[in-house]
């Protein structure tokens, strides 16, 4: 059976530094950080005060605001970038083509907010007060459907749920199903809003997230030797994924072509990385590729800035790369929008396409003083203008589960 | 203070996401005014908080149109 290629056609985004692709990525390649105090709830308990929220965002553009009453934020930023995405690709569906476009979309953690509200709600009023909204604005499945919905888009509908590397992972799937022929168009992604009291509280009692809480900007500082931990980030990601041949038919614009797609779990702990899970992933995309390790000139990491999984990605790199790790450019744009969990995984897709358009590698910002061992470029402070002809984005999660996606540029 | 039939009609525009003066009497909430059987549950919802009652579900099924929302009302409250 032959192989279908997949390109990018389409691009949506939420984050704490832009509202849509092209600000947020502006900011991005200026080293903005969205990092401040939380100002969403009284945070002044909790040993972790600062996140990358969303600030002022408008969904008026995106949702009728009766609808938009009825889902969780994660959905509403899903639906944004969702719009976005579906705009920015140009694509008409009709009742011919209407079964062979699908939706896969994921979050980490759902409508954590809700179901908070929901709790207290049923507590201290009883179950009476309980919206029948409540259900269908929380749950993980909702933005594929939303859309679905909304487009009317027939084919395959999903939200794959695997903590930190969701967005990855659905995105890597639904170009599976382009790949194998059963869909020409694919609306793929992530979404998150789990800064709320118990995402904080929960995240905080792992021990995962950043103190600092002094200096929100400098919080999140991959590879630097006095990182603390992640910070939590909310927004969302979207892509519509095309098969070559569909995207050609329709002359559509193509930012990229999605080449390789791998996964593989640690089998070790909980939370903590084993390492060779990480190098597993980025060796079964790069087979999957059928392309050179040394034509990936850019890498965008996992890079969460905890003490641990930061040196470990830095090793599985040298691992897989040898000598070609030490020519590369791999930076963590989580130093900016922090760790936005299921939804990351997308953003950082749209990062890596965006920096093989523009030719640039992003950022680490804040990376003062590499850790010991972190000697591979990782672009401290400034983005570097650089050839890059092929990019690699990680994502690694809670229960051990990776993935790699290789983005190439269209020739 | 306002009436029991513009406190009802207020309601109604804020749940269904319609203009107040689309709120007419005889609106069916389904036909005329585009809710689906969620919303009629959530606006039910909203009517006990404001009159701090409790409709009963079977009691709930029968308010259909905005007239027969201020005739429980009334009668209940009254």
């Amino acid at each position: 059976m032959s192989r279908k290629r997949v390109v990018i056609t389409g691009l949506g985004m939420v984050s704490s530094v832009g509202h849509d692709v092209e600000s947020t990525w502006n900011a991005i390649l200026n080293g903005v950080s969205g990092i401040r105090p939380i100002t969403s709830f009284d945070a002044s308990a909790f040993g972790t005060q600062i996140s990358a929220s969303v600030k002022d965002f408008d969904v008026s553009p995106y949702l009728e605001a009766k609808e938009a009453r009825k889902m969780d934020t994660f959905i509403q930023y899903g639906m944004a970038a969702g719009v976005q995405a579906m705009e920015d690709s140009g694509l008409v569906v009709t009742e011919e083509n209407a079964s062979r476009i699908g939706c896969i979309v994921g979050s980490g953690i759902g409508g954590l907010g809700s179901i908070e509200e929901t709790a207290i709600t049923v507590n201290e009023k009883g179950p009476r007060r309980v919206s029948p909204f409540f259900v269908p604005g929380a749950i993980i499945n909702m933005i594929a459907g939303n859309l679905s919905i909304r487009y009317g888009l027939k084919g395959i509908n999903l939200a794959v749920s695997t903590a930190c590397t969701t967005g990855t992972h659905c995105v890597g799937l639904a170009a599976r199903e382009i790949v194998y022929g059963s869909a020409d168009v694919m609306v793929a992604g992530g979404a998150e809003m789990a800064t709320t009291p118990v995402g904080i509280a929960g995240f905080g009692a792992a021990r995962a997230l950043s103190k600092r809480n002094d200096n929100p900007q400098g919080a999140s500082r991959p590879w630097d030797k006095d990182r603390d931990g992640f910070v939590l980030g909310d927004g969302a990601g979207i892509l519509v994924l095309e098969s070559l041949e569909h995207a050609q038919a329709r002359g559509a614009k193509i930012y990229a072509e999605l080449v390789g797609f791998g996964t593989s779990a640690d089998a070790y702990h909980i939370t903590s990385p084993s390492g060779v899970g990480a190098e597993q992933s980025m060796l079964n995309a790069i087979a999957d590729a059928q392309i050179s390790k040394e034509s990936i000139h850019y890498i965008n990491a996992h890079g969460t800035s905890t003490p641990a999984g930061d040196t470990a990605e830095c090793n599985a790199a040298k691992n897989v790369f040898g000598d070609h790790a030490y020519k590369l450019a791999m930076s963590s744009t989580k130093s900016m929008v922090g760790h936005l969990l299921g939804a990351a995984g997308a953003i950082e897709a749209i990062f890596s396409v965006l920096a093989i358009r523009d030719q640039v590698a992003p950022p680490t910002i804040n990376l003062d003083n590499p850790d010991e061992g972190c000697d591979l470029n990782l672009v401290p402070h400034t983005a570097q203008e650089m050839a890059i002809d092929a990019a690699l984005s990680n994502s690694f999660g809670f229960g051990g589960t990776n993935g790699s996606l290789i983005f190439k540029k269209f020739q | 203070m306002s009436s029991i039939e513009e406190r009802v009609k207020k309601i109604v525009a804020e749940q269904l996401g319609v203009k107040e003066e689309e709120v007419k009497n005889e609106a069916s909430f389904v036909e005329d005014l585009g809710a689906d059987s969620l919303d009629t549950v959530e606006l039910v919802m909203a009517l006990e908080e404001e009159f701090e009652t409790e409709i009963p579900d079977e009691e709930a099924e029968k308010i259909t149109t905005v007239q027969l929302a201020i005739d429980y009302i009334n009668e209940n409250l009254a």
